[in-house]
């Protein structure tokens, strides 16, 4: 019997990565790819309380954000290839268009 | 037994997590991805929710990651890896980490979830229990999510597009 802590743990250290490649990577796809991780790690929090609390609305809003991760990860990617197109940059401290 | 194959996801989960951050090939940091969301749909299975783990595969491995590795072959990433941390700054980030990490840390340490033990297994997370969950309680979410999917879809089309002069 493995104790929820762990889970919640667990889910805890993928967030903190992924939060950590959000705030310091450059590249916008690997920033995208640290989204899904810490969208991951919610959908284990859901699953785990799921499973401790016997009930199934856990498992429901976890398909849920499911499906939202991937209609966010299309939307993204074709904002970013508009971009690619029409500025050639993929480093997010290099998108200063709107700084002023 | 159980708690040995946790660990093993979870470590080989939290590996691949980290590979995502620090590689600097985004086709490696993808790879990696793969292996972490593997790792997930693993740990959902020990969470007895194996029509979660199935959906987890084909969405995250089969649709996400390939749209993920379409994308970076479509760019042309080479000369983007030179430096792979945002430059400067790094000094507050690491503050913002670690306040987060003692947060989560104190909220985690003070609650009284961690003792909670399953009473009776109820439920075996069957397809057919998730389904009618989802077609009866959560109907309105449901239609809503495939709204915003199609919008999703629309949307994805309408940026991909080239412009028109």
């Amino acid at each position: 019997m493995i104790p929820l802590s762990w889970y919640i743990m667990l889910s805890a250290a993928l967030f903190i990565i992924g939060m950590a490649g959000v705030l310091t990577r450059r590249n916008i796809l690997i920033i995208l790819m640290s989204i899904e991780l810490i969208l991951n790690s919610a959908n284990i929090n859901l699953v785990a309380f799921s499973y401790f609390l016997q009930d199934l609305r856990g498992q429901v809003f976890a398909i849920f954000v499911m499906t939202i991760a991937a209609a966010e990860a299309a939307v993204a990617l074709g904002i970013l290839v508009a971009l690619f197109r029409n500025r050639a940059v993929v480093n997010a401290d290099e998108i200063t268009t709107m700084k002023g | 037994m159980e708690k040995i194959f946790f660990l093993i996801f979870a470590i080989m989960a939290i590996a691949s997590a980290i590979g995502v951050v620090s590689l600097r090939n985004p086709v490696h940091s993808a790879i990696s991805l793969m292996a972490c969301f593997f790792q997930v749909a693993a740990i959902f299975v020990l969470l007895r929710s194996p029509f979660l783990a199935a959906v987890q595969v084909f969405l995250y491995v089969g649709a996400v990651m390939v749209l993920f590795l379409f994308v970076i072959m479509m760019l042309d990433i080479r000369k983007a890896t030179i430096s792979r941390f945002v430059p400067g700054g790094l000094f507050w980030i690491v503050v913002i980490l670690i306040a987060l990490v003692y947060e989560i840390l104190a909220v985690i340490s003070k609650s009284n979830l961690l003792a909670r033990r399953v009473a009776a297994v109820r439920l075996d997370g069957t397809v057919a229990e998730i389904g009618k969950t989802l077609f009866t309680e959560y109907l309105l979410p449901f239609e809503v999510v495939s709204v915003i999917l199609l919008v999703a879809l629309i949307g994805a089309i309408v940026m991909g597009k080239k412009e028109i002069k």
